[in-house]
């Protein structure tokens, strides 16, 4: 099998079970690790599908993904600030609605 | 072009600078400094309005690296009109908040204004699909610093609520990305098109990147993230969210949209997204009159005023390129109406409220007789809102209504008509609450006046677009890539 291929299911496999957890937590803290989960699924595509069959490195696709994974840790930090706060505040983990669930 | 010439690399150059500038200087300099930015970019985007009315789309590409590792920007009508209305909105949102806000407050909005007008200007003139990826990502991050900016509970709680809402979306797009370049091996907006084909590869990562900017738009049913966020900021970020935010992802959409020939090759996704517009009007209607407070009534005004603006899809058709024409022109002055009214409203239900220091209607007894000027900036927002003669919002409904009878879907008519009445029945209730009067005393405080006709400029401008309708519609429509591609 294609390394290329691997990466691109892997990639899949990964943005599926960060969508799962996504969805599926309530704790602030662990939604944001599944989005993470999401990301490093999405850079996995970008590497193993984008570059399929080429045999060559693509210097656009590791542009994108190094543009991309620097996005995601803003992202992940803007969030832990939020969240943090949030703690701090209500000494909860979660957004009110989720408590009942 | 020449970097000194060309106003493309100062749109982008000019609100970044500004944003780390007024992050590192004393607190009392970063106003003059924004004053001049502001002045700045006022003057860019008229020059390059001027430009492109005369000489057509601009290309320009970043420090003259060429794509695909470099950075290209592209000005056709349609980001030349975004361009000039931002500029115009964010400047009255800057000078508002200026007022409004204290000194450390408006210290540190300063530099998230500005990166926020950043990320705006480079998704208008982004040229790739990644670059708009970059750009919504920055605007996702200034927008929830902008919503958590009022740092109480409330705005908390709907900046990360927002925050993850955002997140998704923008992965869901950037997977979209990554799958049209394994299809196609570019990113650039015009090859794309070029080379475009309805592989199974293409149809995934058009799903996935409509899901993302749906979700990210807040069309009905992914809006629940923005009543809350929009209705518990402070003012001035209120209405730079409401009026300017959420157009950015709507305009990507667009530009998916018309310059792929989606609407060509999937009919029936634009019948599900005109579905998803009625809803939100109808929806976001009746919750707006549902509210208690005034900021939340706006807030729904603005999912159910998106709701027209997506009416433009499905009226979008292959068949008849007449009717596509006027529902193109006609959503376009929708959006810009809903720009200058809706910023408009928020500023004056922000002076509402700054009065009676209660956020709630029936703290507002007794407004219509002692601030009749800010309750008169509120109407004329409200009568581009709900479409009544003469407004930019009546020009735009009766342009999609003459679309929707030419290309024969009368159903849009149905809505368009029911969500009028809609508008009109939230609007005047606000109406209402304002002239009662009540036996107790209030104490009110007074506005600086400065604030009050900050709003009515937004208002005014929003019903000056009903006389001026013509000037837009030709700008969108000047030639380019855009309008080739139009049925």
């Amino acid at each position: 099998m294609d390394t290329n291929l691997i990466f691109t299911l892997g990639g899949i496999g990964l943005c599926g079970l960060g969508l799962f957890g996504f969805i599926y937590h309530c704790h602030l803290l662990r939604r944001l690790i599944a989005f993470n989960l999401i990301g490093n699924g999405t850079f996995l595509i970008m590497v193993g599908f984008a570059q399929r069959g080429q045999g060559v490195t693509d210097h656009v696709i590791q542009a994108l993904v190094l543009t991309g994974i620097v996005v995601a840790v803003s992202a992940t930090a803007l969030a832990l600030v939020l969240i943090r706060r949030w703690f701090h505040l209500k000494g909860s983990t979660q957004l009110p609605e989720d408590d009942a669930s | 072009m020449n970097m000194i010439l060309s106003p493309i690399p100062w749109l982008l150059v000019i609100p970044l600078a500004g944003a780390v500038l007024t992050m590192l200087i004393p607190l009392n300099w970063r106003s003059p400094a924004s004053m001049f930015g502001l002045l700045t970019q006022l003057l860019a985007s008229l020059l390059l309005g001027y430009q492109v009315s005369q000489y057509g789309t601009q290309i320009y590409a970043m420090a003259d690296w060429q794509a695909p590792l470099g950075i290209a920007l592209r000005a056709d009508g349609l980001a030349t009109l975004f361009i000039l209305m931002s500029s115009l909105v964010a400047t009255a949102c800057a000078l508002y908040a200026h007022l409004y806000l204290n000194l450390t407050k408006r210290g540190h909005f300063w530099p998230l204004l500005w990166f926020l007008w950043a990320s705006l200007n480079g998704i208008w003139l982004a040229a790739d699909t990644f670059n708009l990826y970059v750009g919504l990502e920055l605007l996702t991050f200034a927008a929830v610093g902008l919503v958590a900016f009022a740092s109480d509970e409330r705005s908390l709680e709907a900046s990360i609520r927002y925050l993850y809402a955002a997140l998704l979306g923008s992965m869901a797009y950037l997977l979209g990305v990554a799958l049209l370049y394994g299809a196609q091996g570019t990113l650039a907006m015009d090859s794309l098109a070029e080379t475009w084909h309805w592989g199974p590869t293409n149809q995934v990562a058009i799903t996935l990147i409509l899901g993302g900017l749906l979700l990210k738009t807040a069309v009905f049913p992914m809006h629940t993230w923005l009543p809350p966020a929009h209705g518990g900021a402070l003012t001035p970020v209120s209405a730079l969210l409401s009026a300017l935010v959420i157009k950015a992802s709507f305009y990507i959409l667009l530009r998916f949209w018309v310059e792929f020939e989606v609407y060509r090759h999937l009919p029936s996704l634009s019948q599900l997204l005109g579905v998803l517009g009625a809803g939100a009007i109808i929806w976001g209607g009746w919750m707006a009159l549902k509210q208690t407070h005034l900021k939340m009534v706006v807030a729904y005004s603005t999912v159910a005023q998106i709701g027209y603006i997506s009416l433009m899809f499905p009226l979008l058709t292959a068949e008849n390129s007449e009717a596509s024409l006027m529902a193109y022109h006609g959503g376009i002055l929708m959006l810009l109406a809903h720009a200058f009214a809706k910023a408009g409203m928020f500023l004056a239900a922000g002076n509402l409220i700054y009065c009676t220091g209660k956020p709630d209607l029936a703290s507002l007894a007794g407004m219509s007789r002692y601030r009749p000027l800010n309750i008169f900036a509120f109407g004329l927002a409200g009568v581009s809102l709900m479409g009544l003669p003469p407004s930019g919002g009546f020009n735009a409904k009766w342009l999609l209504l003459q679309s929707s009878f030419l290309s024969g879907q009368w159903w849009w008519i149905v809505v368009l008509l029911i969500g009028s009445l809609l508008s009109a029945a939230y609007i005047f209730r606000v109406f209402a609450y304002t002239y009662q009067e009540t036996e107790a005393t209030d104490s009110f405080r007074r506005p600086p006046i400065t604030i009050e006709l900050i709003a009515l400029c937004l208002s005014v401008a929003s019903i000056l677009l009903g006389f001026l309708s013509i000037w837009p519609v030709n700008v969108v429509s000047l030639p380019g890539p855009f309008m080739e591609a139009m049925p």
